[in-house]
């Protein structure tokens, strides 16, 4: 399946992608309304990594794992892997016990700041495609499928 | 401590409305004019840090910010212009060189503007590139006196070493170490795959670099840094380089704080030290020094690469070109008055030299009445701006030209002559390796392949107007510019006749 790949060497943390995460998971899907005024937790957020000579940076966000451990953690069943293979978050179901923050692997998914959910990325399903890799001012996210992102390696 | 003389040139606007305290401006900025005030919940901003580049313009995702010009006004006085106060009191305050880069921005007469070009009607068909073939293809070399053949028709005439552009337009030399790896590598892939060459500078040649060898230029400059055995047979063509237009007369000094550790290898000198390329070649102060310098050079290459020579057109611009021609230069390269640097003194730059196009016009017309203009190609640089620049200097007798300024615009530059700081926003002149990263050469080589495909196209539309099917046949015809505004003397020099003639 595609999903975000995120390029160290290209990132300038300049945290765009996350401005553009709040845009497309909010109410108004306005870039100024979202940020100033709603409350949306980003499901991307650039790491920083402290180097010898630099601070390198890279965006990090859900890997859509294969074997998904926050869907089998899970207790009310709202973290569930559609048909596409993306993990995916049902808000109505889940309960914000944080099981699933508990054992993800990479940190991926964080405690929503507007109520009693997670927040996670869904590869914008509801926009269409990834804000954070369209708005990216230096191609260091990319959408990339298995085989892809293997020869980029 | 005393008062600081000094006064913002810039004032960042934000739109209070607009600004969600992303702090996208804060993390981009490296003069750090944003920051972020916690406490209020507000970017602010200090102007006087400010020095115009856009790059937080363009990256603020709101479109909260623009800059303008700072409102501080001195009393009206067109001889004490503000400038010419504030540069008073830079100096005063410090005692040093004003230091300054990009080209000459003083409002000198742009003679490619005072020029117009001609196109057929009725009498003489014009040819429309989208439906016939164009040659913009150049070869930049010495040519034969004549050309002698066997009795099937085979040259036996062995031409002098060319090399092939696919268009008329070469990267100027920019050094690795005034740019960054990133702006270079750019530069050498957008070169490859386009068909022509960049410019190493006198930086040297890095090591990753040697595989775009085909399409580079390698120069000697005064420092001769980097060259080697090696270095001299990695490119397609030497330059010997004697002069730049934005700083005739003067050397190079490159800081040692950017000189990083991969600089250092490129360079070959020790890490952190100074790099400082001589005002003149220290082997070099006849016409006959220079002969012995390029024939070392061929000797080195096996007589296989053309051997460029360049200067800065200056007063005497025309009978230079002449002892370079005859010292056995294979291509004679002209640095306008506007050139672009990384780094000049302010009163260098902006008051020694002469226009690219007087001197152009002088020199070809002289190499012609000395019956030497096929020893040697002539190619100009020095502020050409777009691809009409181009077919002027084509027509004034150029072979070819070289691009620095508008290339390094296509792959981010904002003009806000701060080269010398080292801290550009755009990751072009800087060697710090976070800044460096903001140019992805992904990215950036496609905007330049783009660019000179652009100017290739235009370059098409517009001999093909004229009536000419290959740049070659527009070379030197002179016939087809005309001038406007221009006084009998200009007009003498360009060997144009003026419009309505």
């Amino acid at each position: 399946m595609k999903k975000v790949y995120a390029f160290e060497n290209r990132c300038l943390g300049c945290g765009i992608c996350e401005v553009y995460c709040k845009t497309a998971h909010s109410k108004s899907k306005d870039v100024i309304k979202a940020n100033k005024n709603e409350n949306v937790t980003s499901a991307i957020v650039i790491e920083e990594i402290l180097q010898p000579k630099a601070i390198s940076y890279f965006a990090l966000q859900c890997r859509h794992c294969a074997d998904a451990k926050c869907v089998k953690a899970c207790i009310s069943g709202a973290m569930y892997k559609d048909e596409n293979g993306i993990v995916r978050n049902k808000e109505e179901k889940c309960v914000c016990c944080l099981s699933c923050l508990l054992v993800c692997p990479f940190g991926a998914v964080k405690k929503s700041k507007k109520g009693k959910t997670v927040s996670k990325c869904d590869l914008c399903i509801e926009v269409g495609e990834p804000q954070c890799v369209l708005h990216c001012p230096n191609d260091a996210i990319k959408v990339l499928d298995d085989k892809e992102a293997e020869a980029l390696k | 401590m005393s008062l600081d003389f000094s006064t913002p040139l810039f004032e960042v606007i934000r739109d209070e409305k607009k600004c969600i305290q992303c702090k996208v401006c804060v993390k981009q900025c490296s003069n750090k004019v944003h920051s972020y005030d916690e406490e209020e919940n507000l970017v602010k901003a200090d102007d006087i840090k400010c020095v115009n580049c856009h790059r937080c313009v363009l990256l603020c995702p709101t479109r909260a910010l623009s800059i303008k010009k700072y409102s501080l006004e001195f009393r009206e006085n067109a001889n004490w212009t503000g400038q010419a106060i504030n540069e008073i009191y830079k100096q005063a305050d410090t005692g040093g060189v004003l230091l300054t880069s990009m080209g000459n921005p003083k409002p000198f007469p742009i003679y490619w503007d005072k020029m117009l070009l001609n196109a057929s009607q009725v009498t003489n068909p014009s040819i429309d590139p989208l439906r016939e073939p164009m040659e913009t293809r150049v070869m930049i070399g010495r040519k034969p006196d004549s050309l002698e053949y066997d009795k099937k028709g085979k040259l036996i005439t062995q031409l002098p070493p060319q090399l092939e552009l696919s268009a008329p337009i070469l990267f100027s030399a920019m050094s690795y170490g005034s740019i960054s790896r990133n702006a270079h590598e750019s530069l050498a892939r957008a070169a490859t795959e386009l068909g022509i060459c960049y410019n190493t500078g006198e930086g040297g040649l890095n090591r990753d670099f040697y595989k775009y060898g085909p399409n580079t230029i390698v120069q000697v400059a005064s420092g001769r840094f980097g060259v080697s055995r090696e270095y001299l047979n990695a490119g397609a063509a030497i330059e010997i380089k004697i002069g730049q237009g934005a700083k005739p007369g003067i050397g190079g000094h490159l800081p040692g704080r950017k000189v990083d550790e991969d600089v250092s290898a490129t360079r070959m000198i020790p890490i952190g030290s100074d790099a400082i390329s001589p005002a003149p070649h220290h082997d070099i102060y006849s016409i006959e020094d220079l002969r012995q310098l390029i024939y070392s050079l061929k000797e080195t290459s096996g007589y296989k690469k053309p051997v460029f020579v360049k200067i800065a057109a200056v007063h005497n611009a025309a009978a230079i070109a002449s002892g370079v021609v005859r010292a056995g230069a294979d291509a004679v390269v002209v640095d306008g008055f506007r050139g672009g640097t990384g780094a000049a003194p302010l009163r260098v730059r902006d008051n020694v030299g002469i226009p690219i196009e007087l001197a152009l016009a002088a020199i070809d017309q002289r190499l012609r009445e000395e019956g030497i203009r096929n020893q040697a190609s002539l190619v100009i640089a020095g502020s050409v701006r777009n691809s009409a620049d181009i077919v002027k200097a084509i027509a004034l007798g150029a072979d070819a030209v070289y691009i620095g300024s508008a290339a390094l615009l296509a792959i981010g530059c904002h003009m806000c002559h701060s080269c010398s700081t080292g801290k550009c926003n755009w990751g072009i002149a800087t060697q710090e390796p976070e800044l460096v990263k903001r140019l992805n050469p992904d990215i950036m080589y496609k905007r330049l392949v783009n660019l000179v495909t652009a100017w290739n196209h235009e370059i098409q539309e517009l001999i093909g107007g004229m009536g000419i099917n290959a740049i070659d046949s527009l070379r030197g015809n002179r016939l087809m510019l005309r001038g406007v505004g221009l006084n009998e003397k200009e007009l003498e020099i360009l060997g144009i006749k003026h419009a309505g003639e």
